[in-house]
C-alpha cells in the first residue's frame, strides 16, 4: 500500500533513473545481446507507465471486487482481511433496496438517448461545417466550448439559465418550468419526464462536440473523387449522402456509439450536479456515490457499481455480436 | 443513364439545393447561439450586481458594470486558494504525467521487447474504465492512509488515468519520426536518451503540446475524485470543487458564483485555443520543411 505514496514523490526521478542505462546500447558488442539489451530498455523506460498502472488502477480493481463480497463498512474496514468472510449479501442488499431496478432503467434511458442524441447533432454539425464559409473557424470554436469546459461550470451554468424563479429560458416562457426538480410535466397533452429529459439535453449539449471532432476528422479525410463522379452521375445532395457518404462515415459512427455509451453509462458528474440524482433521474453511479459517501456502506456500493459494470459488458457483447454478424452479411 | 432519367433528378436537385442553402445557414446559426449564448451569458452574469438580475432576469446586458463579483469570489470565497491549489494539482499530474509517457511511449514505438502489443490492452481498458468504480477502493484506500484531504493522492489519481492515454499518444506520434533520423544520430554518438532528447522530441512538439493539454485538462477539469477525496478540507478545495460547493449555498449570490465560473472556465479555454493554434502550425511547419 505503501509504494502508492511513494510512486507520487518518487516518480519525477523515474525517468531519470533509465539514464546510466540507455547509453550502453551505443556500444553493442554482438547482434543477440543488442536485441536483449533493446528488450531490457523498453521494458526498462516503460516500468514507471506500467507500475502507477498497476498500483492505481489494476490492484485497486481488484480490490472493488473483492470488497463486492465482504461485509466492508468504512468503521470496520480494517478488520476485513484478504480472505474468508465472503457472502452475496451485499448483491442481495442492494438489489432488494427500493429503487434499483428505476435507476437501471433511468441508466439506460439516459445513456441511449443521450448516445443517440450526441452523435446526431454532431453528424449534423459536422456536416454543416464542412465546405468553408467566412466565419467557419468562430463558429467551429464556439462548438467546442461545451465540451472543453469544466463540467462544474456547464452544469452550474445550466442550473441558473433554468432556475424557474431567476433563470433566463424561464422569463422566454410563459409559465415558468421547474426543469431539474420536476419529475414529470405535461407537454401538448403527453406526461413527460421532465427531469431526465433536461439531464438528456445536457448531455447532448455537453458530448456532441466529441462527435463532431470524430465525424468532422472522417468527413475531411474522404476522397473527393467519389463524390464528384455521383454528381456528375445527377445524384441529387440527400443521395450523395445517403449513398456515397455515409457508407463512409459509418466505421466512425460505430466507434462513437460505443466510446459515449460506455461513458455515459457509468457518467456520474453530469446528473449528480444537476440534479443530485433527484426528480427521476437517480443513475446507477449516483446510487454507488450515495452507498459509498452517505451509508459509509463500502461494500454495497462496490457491489452496486459491479453491478452496472457487469450490465455495461452485457451490452457491449450484444453490440459487438450484432455488429460482427452485420458486417458478416454485408460481405 | 443521365440522359433517360435526366429532367426529374434534376428538378429534385435543384430543390433540394434550394433548401440546403437555406438549411445550412439555419442550423449553423442555432449550434452557433446554443453553444456560444449560455457562455456569454455567464459573462453577462458575472459583472452585475445580484439585486439586478432579481428585479429584470430577462436583460442581457448589465445596466451597471461592476467587478465587485470578482473581488468577492477571489478573495472572501477564498478562490484563489483554490485556484493556486488546482493550479498545483494540474502543473504537477502534467510534469509527471510527461516525465513518465515519453519514455513509456518511445519504448512501445520503437524497441521490441516482450509484452510490447498486448501494452495497447491495457491502455484501452484503462481509457474506458468506469471512474466510479475505481472511486470505492481509492476511497477507502486514501482513508485508511489518511490521504484524505491532501492533493497528492488526487494527482496520483489523475497522472494513472491520463498516462495510459498519453502514451498512447505519443506513441502514434513517435512511430511517425523517421527511424533514418535516429540512427544518424546514433552514429553521432547519441545514446538513446540523448536521442529522445536531443531528436525526438523537438520533432514531437506538438504531439508533446497536445498529451500536456489532454493531461491539464484532466486534472483542472475533474470532479469526482476531487469530491470524493477533499470535499471536507475547505483549504484543499480545488476550483470545480469550489464551486460545486458553494453553489448549494443560500448566502453567496448567483452573479458572485457566476464570476466563480468565469474564474473556473476561463483558463481551460484560452489554453485550449491558444495550444490549437500552436497544434495545426507545428503540424503546417513540419509539412513545409518536407
Amino acid at each position: 500500500m505503501t509504494s502508492s505514496t511513494d510512486a507520487g514523490p518518487g516518480t519525477p526521478a523515474g525517468p531519470a533513473a533509465p539514464r546510466p542505462a540507455a547509453p550502453a546500447p551505443a556500444a553493442p558488442p554482438r547482434g543477440g545481446s543488442l536485441r536483449r539489451q533493446e528488450a531490457r530498455a523498453g521494458l526498462l523506460l516503460l516500468s514507471p507507465t506500467l507500475i502507477i498502472t498497476l498500483v492505481v488502477v489494476v490492484v485497486p480493481l481488484l480490490w472493488a471486487v473483492m470488497l463486492a463480497f465482504q461485509d466492508a463498512r468504512l468503521i470496520n474496514i480494517r478488520r476485513t482481511g484478504l480472505f474468508g468472510n465472503y457472502t452475496l449479501e451485499n448483491f442481495g442488499y442492494v438489489i432488494a433496496q427500493p429503487g434499483f431496478w428505476s435507476s437501471l432503467v433511468t441508466t439506460l434511458i439516459y445513456t441511449v438517448a443521450g448516445t443517440a442524441l450526441s452523435i446526431v447533432i454532431g453528424l449534423v454539425a459536422a456536416l454543416a461545417l464542412r465546405d468553408r464559409f467566412r466565419g467557419r473557424t468562430l463558429v467551429r470554436a464556439s462548438i467546442l466550448i461545451p465540451y472543453v469546459a469544466p463540467v462544474v461550470a456547464a452544469a452550474f451554468l445550466w442550473e441558473v439559465m433554468l432556475n424557474p424563479q431567476y433563470g433566463i429560458v424561464n422569463t422566454w416562457l410563459g409559465e415558468p418550468i421547474a426543469f431539474l426538480t420536476q419529475q414529470e410535466g405535461t407537454f401538448l397533452g403527453v406526461r413527460v419526464p421532465v427531469a431526465l429529459l433536461t439531464v438528456i439535453a445536457f448531455e447532448a449539449w455537453r458530448y456532441f462536440p466529441f462527435a463532431f471532432l470524430f465525424i468532422m476528422a472522417r468527413l475531411q479525410a474522404l476522397p473527393p473523387d467519389l463524390e464528384e463522379a455521383a454528381v456528375v452521375d445527377g445524384a441529387t445532395p440527400t443521395q450523395r449522402f445517403r449513398y456515397v457518404v455515409l457508407p463512409q462515415l459509418l466505421r466512425v459512427v460505430a466507434l462513437l456509439s460505443v466510446l459515449r455509451f460506455v461513458f455515459t453509462f457509468t457518467k456520474f458528474d453530469d446528473v449528480y450536479l444537476l440534479t443530485g440524482g433527484g426528480a427521476g433521474t437517480e443513475v446507477v453511479s449516483v446510487r454507488v456515490f450515495d452507498f459509498l459517501t452517505g451509508r459509509n456502506d463500502i461494500g454495497a456500493s462496490a457491489a452496486q457499481a459491479l453491478v452496472l459494470a457487469a450490465v455495461l459488458v452485457v451490452f457491449l457483447a450484444v453490440y459487438l455480436k450484432f455488429f460482427a454478424g452485420e458486417k458478416e452479411d454485408r460481405a | 443513364m443521365t440522359s433517360a432519367t435526366g429532367p426529374a433528378p434534376l428538378s429534385r436537385d435543384r430543390v433540394e439545393r434550394g433548401v440546403l442553402r437555406v438549411l445550412r445557414p439555419v442550423v449553423i446559426a442555432v449550434l452557433f447561439a446554443v453553444t456560444a449564448f449560455p457562455f456569454l451569458y455567464m459573462l453577462m452574469l458575472s459583472v452585475r450586481d445580484i439585486q439586478e438580475l432579481i428585479l429584470d432576469p430577462g436583460s442581457l446586458w448589465p445596466q451597471s458594470f461592476t467587478l465587485s463579483t470578482y473581488a468577492d469570489v477571489l478573495g472572501r470565497q477564498g478562490f484563489l486558494t483554490f485556484i493556486r491549489n488546482s493550479a498545483i494539482v494540474a502543473v504537477t499530474s502534467v510534469a509527471v504525467t510527461m516525465l513518465i509517457s515519453i519514455p513509456g511511449a518511445y519504448a512501445v514505438a520503437r524497441l521490441r521487447f516482450f509484452g510490447r502489443r498486448q501494452v495497447h490492452f491495457l491502455f484501452l481498458a484503462v481509457y474506458l474504465f468506469p471512474a466510479i468504480i475505481l472511486a470505492i477502493p481509492l476511497f477507502v484506500l486514501f482513508t485508511m492512509l489518511g490521504l484524505r484531504g491532501s492533493l497528492i493522492g488526487l494527482i496520483l489519481v489523475y497522472i494513472a488515468q491520463t498516462v495510459p492515454v498519453t502514451v498512447y499518444m505519443l506513441r502514434n506520434y513517435f512511430e511517425s519520426v523517421p527511424p533514418s533520423v535516429e540512427e544518424a544520430a546514433s552514429i553521432d554518438g547519441c545514446g538513446r536518451i540523448e536521442t529522445i532528447w536531443r531528436v525526438v522530441l523537438p520533432l514531437s512538439k506538438p504531439a508533446l503540446m497536445a498529451t500536456g493539454l489532454y493531461s491539464f485538462m484532466i486534472a483542472w477539469n475533474e470532479f469526482l475524485f476531487a469530491l470524493l477525496f477533499l470535499v471536507e478540507k475547505r483549504d484543499s478545495w480545488t476550483v470545480s470543487l469550489g464551486l460545486s460547493q458553494l453553489a448549494g449555498s443560500i448566502e453567496i449570490p448567483t452573479t458572485v458564483l457566476m464570476a466563480g465560473s468565469v474564474v473556473l472556465t476561463l483558463p481551460i479555454v484560452l489554453i485550449f485555443f491558444a495550444s490549437e493554434r500552436l497544434l495545426t502550425e507545428g503540424l503546417t511547419v513540419g509539412a513545409e520543411k518536407g
